[in-house]
């Protein structure tokens, strides 16, 4: 909503600077985004009198001329312009003014000889027309002197405020003016409109053709006809008000209904009389019906917009655009002004249908005031008859203005519960009266009042409704900013444990190297489906992009794609990990937490990149298990009924690949190398390491009476180590072997790892040779080599029993 | 009694102790210690003869002897320590490595935390001292609970195709949605928990829009308290405490501007005055506004909606994007980077592993 400040001043009589306006506005609710004074870049253009214009000595097209731009001290000046002459009035700018259209700063020079010290200038050069053929010329009666902007009517800053939507009174300066008058910034001035004196009935029947229950859509409509009106430009002064809050003047009937419009926040529509055929009807449009309006487009209608129609067919989109054909230009002598009621949904849906944006449709989708719907037609005809002359008949109104408010019981009380600032009741009953609201009192009860809303405030129904107001004007700053008691002196732990294991999973894997994405929770549907995902009922009706249309079943194919970004950049070692929600439905249960990491490259635990120091081959199913682990140990889960089960879901390598399960129901994630197949649907190539982990699947965290832990196991005797190697099949499972070797002796054998693994040359086709390192703990006494030897040789026993292992000499 | 040495005696003393010194190693000089001081050794040899002699002649010799072994004893002790030094520096220089070479960055050097992750960690940490608890709901939400018990009106714009993504209409014609803020877990917690409520609820949230400051996803913070006699003083005082923890400065100015939301009423946008330096935003001082957040009193109608007695029950709310006060306090220079997954610009303005935030330690490095 755009305003100038002299327009404003129409409505309330102040002698508030612009500044304090502005701050008074933002301060109760009309939040200034942007004020803007035309006069800011005329500074130094003075209205001035050329004394005398002569011949440049030195060149034919060049005057010298003498200007007196008020100071009594002529100043010479070389000016090329054919108009300059001799007594003419003109617009001077002295030596270091800035000239917008040229963009420079005004310099003292010597032009063919002469001195110039200052310049007459176009309007071109002033930047505000395009007019460049020679310099301002103003009337003789023009005061020498002046600032050119005072002189213009350009000192009028313009201020455009961020109106909210539950503000329709203030899309008329008259509305804004109220809030100031409110604030202490008054008096508003009374601008009574009175009814004209219409000379003859209204030639022109308007019916309201709705089926019941539709009446809604359009309550009331008045139409008055002015006949015998000259339509050409509207005067001076209207069209300075319209062009400073950046609209064009059209003619005198068009610019009418924009100045009420803008003025009164009243829309209005005006009609060519003669290109009216018959009587108007308001009603739904029918399927087909198309229009040309005024913005000179055509647009397709249905049956969920409203028109009004003659009986050659659509004039008009009800409260958004008028229609070409029956618009009013310079040959218009017969006038309809139309004053109507709108349902602001059906306005908005409309509006949204068509793509049409106007002042119409800003204030008919907000909610006019239905009280001046017949004001406002009689202040344009009042316009009309005053601009265009003519003749008016009598309003006519269909339908039924319903300007009742419900009365709000509102205890005073209300405001000091609601925001902590006590408020003296008569500065609250002087708030609410300022607006507009009519206090009544409460028969018996002096703690509470009647408090009926005006009718231009349809957003006002109930107590909450009006403590805002009263705040917003009596200044939220004098709301005291009070401590909130503490729930308990020392801060107690607030997150549930899923939230805990959100943060720390990131921190493990953040500390394993990785580093912290942040992808979209949609993906494509080729790369919902490669994960399982891409069901109809996880597809967006309306996604912004065909790459983002299914919400992701999994955090992988936002990182398998970020991780192709990064190496199309050149960096192709990647160790990237994402915590966040994945989506098996719609239903609140099928939203998940995954803990989800890629290495791809060169990318290792171990660090990134090859390096001279060590291994230096691609990410491989084992960092992709150790970041698993990691992550696991971190979270505190017990890792002891933990199954390593070989192979995965379909994404994964089917053989390097793992599921990690606290039994076959308690599967917990995935580790591995993707599947090629799904590395190259992403245009990527090279092992792809990759977990994901599903925090809501991990088992739950014991929950114990007290924080102490169980005793600690310090042997006081040394543990010693022995190696084996074996030779087995190819498809034996490391971990078999190790449980037979752990099984021989829970209590001594406390520690099974692998040392070596061999596959090739000297063992035999289909063969692998395994070494196990077995730590042993004497518990209360020292073993004798005998009880020694005969551990040793059921760890064997157990190992070539359960595995068919063949010891290694 | 003649009283001098036993012919060889000397001669044996410098023998020995020239071999001592000719000795080029450790090997070498035992075996001079053993030919000398031996079960066999020489000067052992020259010892066992003192039995034999008379008391008298014993004494005289017997000191004679040990005084030759003394000498040869610490000749060997003294060469063995030249010989371990000059070894040592010898396989010191041997074992000299280029201490230049570059090493492997572990774990804690190459990850990083993202800005998101981060600054959530950081409101965590003020809003649960303040006793906030930590309140979630799913991003896939019910018309219902997104809109309708939020007090947002029929024909809404922001209910629209064109503001909120939607999902098609399942079996029973149900539609729903990607919540568009994360309000709704405001009225899910009202709906499963009476009052006093203190929550704030960060999450993921959704809008149809695209250019350099709006994101189709984002994340927001929100807060609610209800209890009998939370007010607007109280709401102030909150945002304040928490603008001066968050962005880590003694004091900031805030303004709160009259404004509207479905939600709240009385509603307010609260702006924090700032101060450019040298192109970077700082707070708590200056003289320009910047918009950081919208709050205001719980609306009665929504209050109602959640089974919360309006009569009874009052409080306040509020809304913040994290994603923009990340910006506003690390100096991102687009929104737009933030889910781009860049990793150069992941390790430019990503968090070491262990920088996690306190209100002990700090909320940033």
């Amino acid at each position: 909503m755009k305003f100038t400040l002299s327009w404003l001043k129409e409505h309330i009589d102040t002698d508030a600077s612009l500044e304090a306006i502005c701050e008074t506005l933002t301060r109760v609710g009309l939040e200034v985004e942007r004020v803007e004074n035309p006069a800011g870049k005329l500074n130094g253009f003075v209205v001035a009198h050329v004394i005398e214009a002569k011949q440049h000595p030195n060149a034919d097209r060049l005057r010298v001329c003498m200007v007196d731009p008020g100071s009594g001290t002529p100043v010479q000046v070389v000016c090329g312009a054919p108009n300059a002459r001799t007594g003419m009035i003109g617009v001077f700018s002295p030596v270091g003014t800035y000239i917008p259209g040229k963009d420079m700063t005004l310099t003292a020079g010597v032009i063919r000889g002469v001195e110039s010290n200052g310049m007459l200038v176009s309007a071109a050069e002033l930047g505000i027309s395009d007019d460049h053929d020679g310099i301002i010329e103003l009337p003789p009666d023009a005061p020498v002197g002046i600032s050119y902007a005072e002189y213009a009517g350009l000192d009028d800053p313009m201020v455009e405020i961020n109106l909210t939507p539950n503000r329709p009174d203030a899309t008329g300066i008259v509305g804004i003016a109220r809030d100031l008058d409110a604030a202490g910034l008054g008096p508003l001035k009374n601008r009574a409109i009175k009814p004209v004196e219409s000379r003859f009935p209204c030639p022109i029947g308007v019916k309201l053709d709705f089926v019941p229950g539709d009446q809604h859509l359009c309550p009331a409509f008045a139409l008055r006809l002015v006949r015998g009106v000259r339509n050409g430009p509207s005067p001076e002064w209207m069209q300075r008000r319209l062009r400073g809050i950046g609209l064009r003047p059209i003619n005198a009937l068009v610019d009418i209904t924009n100045y009420i419009t803008f003025d009164r926040g009243r829309p209005l529509h005006v009609f060519d009389a003669k290109k009216v055929a018959g009587n108007l009807t308001v009603r739904r449009a029918k399927a087909g019906e198309e229009v040309l309006a005024l913005d000179g487009r055509t647009y397709a209608l249905d049956d969920s917009m409203v028109v009004i129609a003659d009986e050659a067919g659509v004039e008009s989109i009800a409260g958004i655009m008028g229609g070409e054909h029956s618009g009013c230009d310079g040959n218009t002598t017969d006038v309809l002004i139309e004053s109507a009621l709108w349902d602001p949904l059906n306005i908005a849906g409309t509006g949204r249908k068509l793509g049409i944006n106007t002042d119409a449709r800003y204030r008919f989708e907000r909610g006019v005031d239905p009280a001046f719907c017949v004001p406002g037609a009689e202040l344009a005809t009042h316009l009309v008859l005053d601009l265009c002359g003519g003749e008016p008949s009598e309003l006519s109104l269909a339908g039924r203005i319903d300007t009742k408010r419900e009365a709000i019981v509102f205890p005073w009380s209300e405001t000091a519960r609601l925001t902590g600032l006590d408020i003296p009741t008569q500065e609250t009953a002087r708030i609410l009266e300022k607006l507009g609201f009519e206090i009544l009192p409460t028969p018996g009860n002096a703690d509470r009042s009647y408090v009926t809303p005006p009718t231009w405030r349809p957003d006002i129904d109930g107590t909450a409704d009006l403590v805002e107001e009263i705040i917003r004007i009596a200044g939220v700053d004098r709301v005291p900013s009070v401590a909130m008691p503490r729930r308990s002196e020392i801060a107690i732990a607030v997150l549930t444990p899923l939230q805990r294991r959100t943060q720390t999973a990131r921190r493990a894997l953040a500390a394993e190297g990785l580093v912290e994405a942040v992808t979209w929770s949609f993906v494509s549907k080729a790369e919902a489906e490669l994960f399982g995902g891409g069901a109809p009922e996880t597809a967006l009706a309306n996604p912004i992009a065909s790459n983002l249309s299914d919400m992701r079943p999994s955090l992988l194919p936002g990182l398998i794609a970020a991780a192709k970004r990064n190496r199309d950049r050149g960096l192709a070692d990647l160790a990237l990990f994402e915590v966040g929600q994945i989506f098996e439905g719609t239903s609140e249960q099928d939203q998940k937490i995954a803990a989800t990491a890629l290495r791809t490259g060169t990318a290792p635990r171990i660090g990134s990149g090859r390096h001279w120091s060590g291994r230096a081959g691609s990410v491989d199913a084992f960092d992709a298990k150790g970041d698993a682990l990691a992550l696991l140990d971190a979270l505190g889960i017990a890792t002891g009924g933990l199954q390593v089960v070989a192979g995965g879901p379909a994404w994964f390598h089917p053989g390097r690949a793992g599921t990690l399960q606290f039994g076959p129901k308690g599967i917990i994630g995935h580790f591995g190398e993707l599947h090629p197949g799904v590395v190259e649907a992403f245009d990527a190539e090279g092992p792809h390491a990759a977990i994901e982990i599903i925090l809501d699947a991990l088992p739950p965290a014991k929950t114990r009476a007290t924080k102490i832990r169980p005793p600690v196991d310090l042997p006081t005797l040394m543990p010693l180590e022995r190696d084996f190697a074996f030779i087995v099949d190819r498809n034996v499972r490391a971990t078999d072997m190790i449980r037979a070797a752990q099984a021989a002796d829970r209590a001594l054998v406390t520690d099974v790892s692998v040392f070596d693994v061999y596959e090739g040359e000297g063992i035999g086709e289909g063969k692998k040779s395994i070494a196990l390192a077995v730590t042993v703990q004497p518990r209360e006494k020292t073993m004798t080599d005998a009880e020694i030897e005969t551990l040793l040789q059921k760890i064997i026993g157990n190992v070539v029993q359960k595995t068919n292992a063949v010891l290694r000499g | 009694m003649s009283t001098d040495l036993l012919p060889g005696t000397d001669q044996l003393e410098v023998q020995v102790l020239a071999a001592v010194a000719g000795a080029q190693d450790e090997a070498a000089l035992e075996s001079v210690r053993v030919g000398a001081l031996g079960k066999k050794g020489s000067i052992s040899a020259l010892l066992a003869t003192l039995g034999k002699m008379a008391p008298e002649e014993r004494r005289t010799r017997g000191a004679e002897i040990n005084a030759i072994k003394d000498t040869v004893t610490d000749a060997i002790t003294r060469r063995r320590r030249e010989l371990k030094e000059a070894a040592l520096v010898i396989r010191l220089a041997t074992e000299t490595v280029d201490v230049t070479l570059p090493v492997r960055p572990g774990g804690t050097q190459l990850g990083r935390i993202h800005p998101v992750s981060q600054v959530t960690e950081e409101l965590t940490a003020i809003f649960a001292d303040m006793g906030f608890s930590i309140a979630e709901g799913p991003d896939i939400e019910t018309d219902d609970y997104n809109f309708t018990r939020l007090n947002f009106p029929v024909g809404h714009p922001a209910r629209d195709m064109h503001d909120t993504f939607f999902f098609a209409p399942d079996s029973s014609g149900e539609r729903k949605l990607l919540r568009t803020h994360t309000s709704p877990v405001q009225v899910r917690t009202m709906l499963s928990q009476q009052p006093p409520i203190r929550i704030i609820c960060p999450g993921r949230t959704y809008r149809v829009d695209s250019d350099q400051t709006h994101t189709p996803q984002f994340h927001q913070v929100e807060g609610l308290v209800i209890d009998r006699s939370a007010h607007l003083g109280h709401l102030k005082w909150i945002l304040e405490e928490f603008c001066k923890a968050f962005f880590e400065v003694p004091a900031v100015k805030m303004r709160f501007r009259p404004s509207y939301f479905p939600f709240t009423e009385p509603s307010m946008e609260v702006d924090i005055q700032y101060r450019r330096e040298r192109g970077e935003i700082r707070f708590g001082g200056g003289e320009d506004w910047l918009e950081i957040l919208g709050c205001g009193m719980v609306h009665p109608n929504v209050l109602k909606n959640c089974g919360i007695d309006p009569d009874k029950y009052q409080g306040f709310a509020w809304g913040m994007g994290i994603d923009r006060i990340a910006l506003l306090k690390y100096g991102m220079p687009d929104l737009r980077q933030f889910f781009e997954a860049d990793v150069r610009w992941l390790k430019h303005y990503g968090f070491r592993p262990l920088d996690i935030p306190t209100l002990a330690g700090g909320l940033s490095s």
